[in-house]
């Protein structure tokens, strides 16, 4: 199958790729641009590890094709420090022991770090239900909970 | 998991779309594709020409007009949570929106790829139903608008036609006497039902004058549980008369059996589910 | 200043043990630059995809490779054929049986390995799987473990028929695997025969998978210009995968060499040597180029590592004041079609014999028959130690039945058996040695923190409403830190674990393990205990485990053995170091080492303020002013042979409420005290047991693998299969005691697989609790609302 050209932004840069129709943008940003932050879990849009941000929205890159991004503003977990330094919420998750094998870490980042843009101040239940599309083996969310909670706190005092 | 190959076309318009429907043979449109990638991923479906509508201007957006809510087929699940029309006017859309998958799918999958997938366990069609939706079609013969009750024919099989799009949903603005309710039981987040019930009833005084009860996940497709509505229409609701609905609903169903449970099972949280957004559904009218 | 308060500091500023500090891995992970076996990319690397078999028993007519190998972008396809002149189409698996790497003649379970594809990328290895035809011919398919040694089962190991043999004990049947047995018969028999009460029940342990968000993978690259092997590979135990690939290739083990980077959860998943290994292995060696094989999801919960699947009888003799005087457990296991259960290898069902588990019981006996069915290969440990989590469901699921049939209630009984503090080290009757314990203080903690008797009084309250609400408790025993190389080996290599510490001239160290972390946090805690025995900062020690070209030779993480092994390894090769230090320090304070004391981080002359060297001072005089005679450096290297296992213990208390219409069930209330000896990072810890409550909460409430009678598994992706989110798991209510391990030396007992091991049963106990007035004793997991409904129903309490 031909290949088409496909430009995006990634994480403030403009990205081109050549990729076939039905390349997913999770490989894309893997294989071609070696950004090997998000992950590939259970490729039927369960488990969230490969979610990035796309023009404003968290989404699950292994369920959307590369095409599809054309000309968007795409986030990932590599674009989250800056040059300041960690981002607040990345911080809360050391703080908090909010991670452990790492693996869906990324995903539960950039999530983190869309929900509470659309719910800066939330309680407990809204965290369980705003960030329930990423899963964890490692941590029982507890203290992914905790790390939000802080992040949420944090972000409103910065 | 990797689909098979196939071309992609970003349609411009809806004609563009219809037109590229009739010229490849096959051809799937791609609406959020939350159903149809992963199906494709799984190699359990297969298409050869994919139609992405997401671009199309005038699919997307939500809006009032008199009595009548419009809500475009592109419109995603998150927009539906967000409507501030549809909280005032049209909650059930919203508290049902709300239990369709995850955070991230509910950002890309849309009302109208919901509805027309014609996947008995996708929430909106019940809804549809106990809305009393119009929907909004185009083909390459034009516009034509025919009502919720009736398109869903069976599991994937829907009354579109070749080569026809969903482009529109039309459903009425909640006036004052009615009430709705949605109750969906399911094992875990992001899963299908097991069972879940949309009502939407119209009240005078303590009785109801009308009532829809559409049902998920029950039967190959979404379905009206019109012998269960009879019992209410007119009557006062009570214990007796939900005991007895709730036998009606049960004689309804024809689910399929999986992991989630047996025909029994299945029936009766049916008739749960439907029993709560009955109760659900008339103390909302009251407010 | 020699003040109290400087010495505080000085301590604190260690960051070492019992302190919960930060985990010195996260700065990668949250910035997205861990290192992952699929992150990985080597120049020319191929990717490699694989034909399964759709029938759960068949035998092969043809393969037909040529569309495949038609296909642009496709290397090579590889069948049992290829490996068998290689003599690799059939593996040995750590059980002593053998597994076909790429099924031979038959395939045993659906989704077996039939073919392996190496094309370009992953895009078109998957195309091309679809275009290798193969013949089968459909076979009858044994799925019941039941009926596996009956006279009309088909006989599912050709490849066995006539040795029977096997590697643990005679074979009664072609479908038998081994038989395997603890304690007295006879004895116990007797007890049973004479006893005033008696308790019986049967119990299905359910097959379930540990299903870590990573599957599993590899890379594999032979450099034929320098003979040498590398495999980066997701392996909980790379140095075992070392010796069996050498054993396997031909090629020295000095010539392989195998990396474990970063692992994104093991489980118990990842512990095995997988047939896509050994193909993906095979096919570098082929093509002479990299070739890289990950499981997707589909395939991981449907070929790789399942758990359990142990049905179960459970029997108790007791007095009438429900004092136990006998205990008999008898379990038929489905190992599926492979026995490729990872257990050390005396020891063919694990450590099913701490069946006896908290409690003082005189006499028992255990009695393991394995068999074959036409399902996937495992029987591995998810989150536990080998066939702890099964030996501790049917004890305690057998107590509280004991309880229930007595009247007394599930705390009084557990009371009235306990081994007592006093009685510490005890031996079971079934011949362990527990370490230590207090198990009376831990269960009324629990009892005391939660209002035991208020939840009581609030039950009854709820039952005469027709409400459903239950407590369920467990108090456990678990064996970990495998082991003692007198019992304990895999492969015929003991089972201990080393540490190689190695301290710079400037004070800062950098230690390796034969262990592998996998989210458990090594690099930190490791560091911690590094840093409370030699006096440095936990934040200048690096931790490297995982490449076996580096780090000394272990058997890896699993069955909770990194602290209690692996930890001990690197306290002991500390020690080491700073033995040495002392003689340095003697040496460059010109006094004799019985003059000097340990503080902190530095030694003293005791009685004499000022006359001090700090280990910093002592690790630069290490490498320019040693003592005459004295080699100079500052390393240390132990390979640790625990003397004893460790025995971490705990009391869970679950609340239940359950909807009668629907038969969800909430989770009210967890609360879980655990004692794992010496706390090295509570903050880990705590984390480590969130983890495994949420685990065991999956396991008992909604995962399974069930199979149609032929052999197909139902439910092999994140749709069917439980792992539960954020909105599901329940919140965690944590707790401790804290009773050393005497012979550990820092005392530590570990921790991660408590509360997976501890939690199932204490599900079951609240579930059953729920309808224990109703005369239920026991339902069978997972308690999802389905099943729970089918049994409201069956007690007529639907509202009709």
């Amino acid at each position: 199958m031909a290949k088409q050209a496909v430009s995006f932004t990634l994480n403030g840069k403009t990205v081109d790729v050549l990729v076939e129709p039905r390349e997913l943008l999770i490989h894309t940003l893997r294989e071609n641009l070696n950004q090997t932050g998000a992950h590939i879990g259970c490729e039927t849009s369960h488990c969230g590890v490969c979610t990035v941000d796309i023009d404003g929205e968290s989404v699950k890159s292994c369920t959307l094709l590369t095409v599809q991004t054309a000309g968007s503003d795409v986030k990932s977990v590599e674009g989250m420090a800056t040059a300041d330094g960690l981002h607040v919420i990345q911080q809360a998750f050391v703080d908090e022991h909010g991670l452990q094998c790492g693996f869906c870490t990324p995903g539960m980042l950039m999530r983190a770090y869309r929900f509470l843009q659309e719910n800066p101040d939330p309680n407990d239940e809204e965290i369980r239900w705003g960030m329930s599309g990423n899963l964890c083996r490692c941590t029982g969310y507890q203290n992914i909970i905790n790390a939000v909670r802080t992040a949420a706190k944090n972000l409103q005092q910065a | 998991m990797i689909p098979s190959c196939f071309e992609y076309h970003k349609a411009t318009s809806i004609a563009d779309a219809i037109a590229k429907l009739q010229d490849n043979e096959d051809a799937k449109l791609l609406a959020g594709g939350h159903s149809l990638l992963p199906m494709m991923k799984l190699r359990f479906s297969e298409a050869p020409y994919l139609v992405d509508i997401n671009g199309i201007e005038g699919l997307k957006g939500i809006s009032i007009d008199g009595d009548t809510i419009t809500i475009g087929a592109m419109t995603t699940e998150s927009e539906l949570i967000r409507s501030d029309i549809l909280q005032q006017y049209c909650p059930l859309l919203v508290e049902a929106a709300k239990l369709v998958a995850d955070p991230q799918v509910r950002n890309k999958g849309t009302i109208g790829g919901d509805v027309a997938h014609g996947d008995p366990g996708n929430d909106h069609p019940a809804v549809m139903l106990a809305l009393d939706a119009q929907l909004v079609i185009h083909g390459p013969d034009g516009e034509r608008m025919i009502p919720a009750n009736g398109f869903f024919l069976g599991t994937y099989w829907t009354a579109l036609e070749e080569y026809e799009i969903l482009v529109a949903i039309k459903v009425p603005a909640l006036t004052s006497g009615t009430g709705h309710g949605y109750h969906k039981l399911k094992r875990k987040t992001g899963d299908y039902a097991v069972a879940g019930s949309a009502v939407v009833v119209e009240m005078n005084g303590d009785v109801v004058r009308d009532i829809r009860i559409g049902l998920t996940n029950v039967a190959p497709m979404a379905i009206r549980a019109e012998a269960a509505e009879d019992l209410i229409r007119g009557k006062r609701v009570d214990d007796v008369l939900l005991k007895a609905v709730e036998k009606a609903i049960v004689a309804a169903c024809d689910p399929a059996v999986d992991l989630r449970g047996d025909e029994e099972y299945k029936s009766h949280m049916a008739a749960i589910m439907a029993r709560r957004s009955i109760i659900q559904a008339i103390e909302n009218a009251k407010e | 200043m020699d003040t109290v308060a400087d010495k505080q500091k000085r301590e604190d500023s260690l960051n070492g043990v019992g302190c919960s500090r930060k985990r010195k891995e996260d700065a990668r992970f949250i910035q997205g630059k861990g290192n992952y076996t699929d992150d990985i990319k080597m120049p020319g690397m191929l990717f490699a995809d694989m034909v399964r078999s759709p029938y759960a028993h068949a035998r092969i007519i043809s393969i037909n490779t040529e569309k495949a190998l038609a296909l642009p972008g496709v290397h090579a396809v590889l069948t049992a054929a290829d490996l068998k002149p290689l003599n690799l189409h059939w593996m040995p698996t750590l059980a002593g049986d053998v597994q076909a790497v790429l099924a031979d003649e038959k395939v045993h379970f659906q989704y077996q390995e039939v073919a392996l594809v190496v094309a370009d990328d992953r895009y078109i290895a998957a195309d091309a799987i679809d275009l290798v035809e193969v013949e089968y011919e459909e076979l009858p398919v044994l799925v019941d473990p039941h009926k596996a040694m009956t006279a009309e089962a088909p006989i599912l190991r050709e490849d066995l028929v006539g040795k029977m043999e096997g590697a643990h004990s005679t074979r009664k049947h072609d479908n038998h695997i081994f038989n395997w047995q603890a304690g007295e018969k006879d004895a116990t028999d007797r007890v049973f025969d004479a006893a005033e009460v008696t308790v019986s029940q049967d119990m299905v342990y359910h097959r379930v998978h540990p299903c870590p968000l990573e599957t599993c993978g590899c890379v594999a690259s032979m450099d034929k210009i320098n003979g040498k092997l590398t495999v980066y590979l997701t392996s909980q135990a790379p140095h075992v995968v070392r010796t069996v690939v050498s054993m396997l290739s031909g090629l020295p083990e000095s010539s392989v060499r195998i990396v474990s980077p970063d692992i994104g959860g093991g489980f118990g998943n990842k512990v095995g040597i997988y047939p896509g290994y050994v193909a993906s292995i095979v096919a570098s060696i082929v093509l002479g180029v990299p070739v890289k094989w990950v499981e997707d999801r589909m395939e991981n919960i449907s070929t790789t590592a399942f758990a359990r699947d142990y049905h179960m009888r459970g029997e108790l003799a007791a007095d009438s004041n429900g004092i136990i005087k006998a205990l008999r457990v008898n379990v038929l296991a489905d190992h599926g079609a492979f026995d490729s259960c990872a257990d050390p290898s005396k020891f063919p069902a694990g450590f099913m014999h701490i069946c006896t588990g908290s409690y003082d019981i005189p006499v028992a006996h255990l009695n393991v028959d394995g068999v074959y069915t036409n399902k996937a290969p495992g029987g591995v440990s998810y989150r536990c130690s080998f066939r702890v989590t099964e030996a501790v469901y049917v004890i305690e699921r057998t107590m509280d039945v004991l309880a229930q049939k007595l009247g007394i209630d599930k705390a009084e009984i557990r009371r009235r058996n306990f081994v007592k503090k006093e009685q510490f080290p005890y031996t079971t009757c079934l011949g362990f040695e527990l370490d230590s314990g207090d198990y009376h203080t831990a269960l009324e903690k629990v009892l005391d923190a939660v209002d035991y008797k208020g939840l009581r009084r609030e039950q009854e309250e709820k039952r005469a409403n027709g409400e459903l609400m239950g407590i369920g408790l467990v108090t456990f025993t678990e064996v970990v830190g495998a082991g003692p190389s007198k019992s304990c080996d895999i492969l015929g290599v003991g089972m201990f674990d080393s540490a190689e510490i190695r301290v710079h001239p400037t004070g800062s160290v950098m230690a390796r393990m034969g262990t592998i972390t996998q989210g458990q946090g090594h690099q930190t805690t490791y560091a911690q205990i590094i840093a409370s025995e030699l006096g440095i900062t936990s934040d200048e020690i690096a931790i490297e485990e995982g490449d076996t070209d580096t780090s000394p030779y272990g058997l890896g993480t699993y069955g909770s053995r990194s602290t209690p092994v692996g930890g001990a390894a690197t306290a002991v090769a500390a020690r080491k170091i700073k033995a040495k230090a002392k003689k340095i320090a003697a040496h460059l304070l010109e006094v004799s080492e019985d003059d000097l004391e340990w503080e902190v981080d530095r030694f003293k002359v005791k009685g004499v303020p000022g006359q001090e060297k700090t280990m910093k001072d002592i690790a630069w005089a290490a490498y320019n002013n040693v003592p005459e005679g004295m080699e100079p450096g500052l390393e240390a290297v132990d390979y640790y042979d625990p003397p004893n296992f460790t025995f971490p213990f705990g009391a869970y208390l679950c609340v239940v409420d359950i909807d009668k219409d629907t038969g969800v069930t909430d989770i009210r209330r967890f609360y879980a005290l655990d004692d794992c000896g010496t706390r090295i990072n509570p903050m880990i810890i705590d984390g480590q047991i969130h983890g495994g409550l949420t685990e065991g909460y999956a396991v008992a409430m909604g995962q399974e693998m069930p199979y149609d009678e032929e052999g197909n598994l139902l439910g092999n992706t994140l749709m069917d299969y439980f792992l539960p989110t954020f909105v599901e798991t329940p919140k965690w209510e944590t707790d401790y005691t804290v009773t050393p391990s005497p012979h550990h030396p820092i005392g530590a007992k570990g921790v991660a697989e408590s509360p997976h091991v501890g939690s199932i049963p204490t599900f079951t106990s609240a579930m059953v609790d729920a309808f224990a007035h109703l005369d239920v004793t026991h339902m069978d997991m997972p308690h999802n609302a389905y099943r729970v409904w089918k049994q409201i129903k069956a007690l007529g309490l639907l509202d009709n």
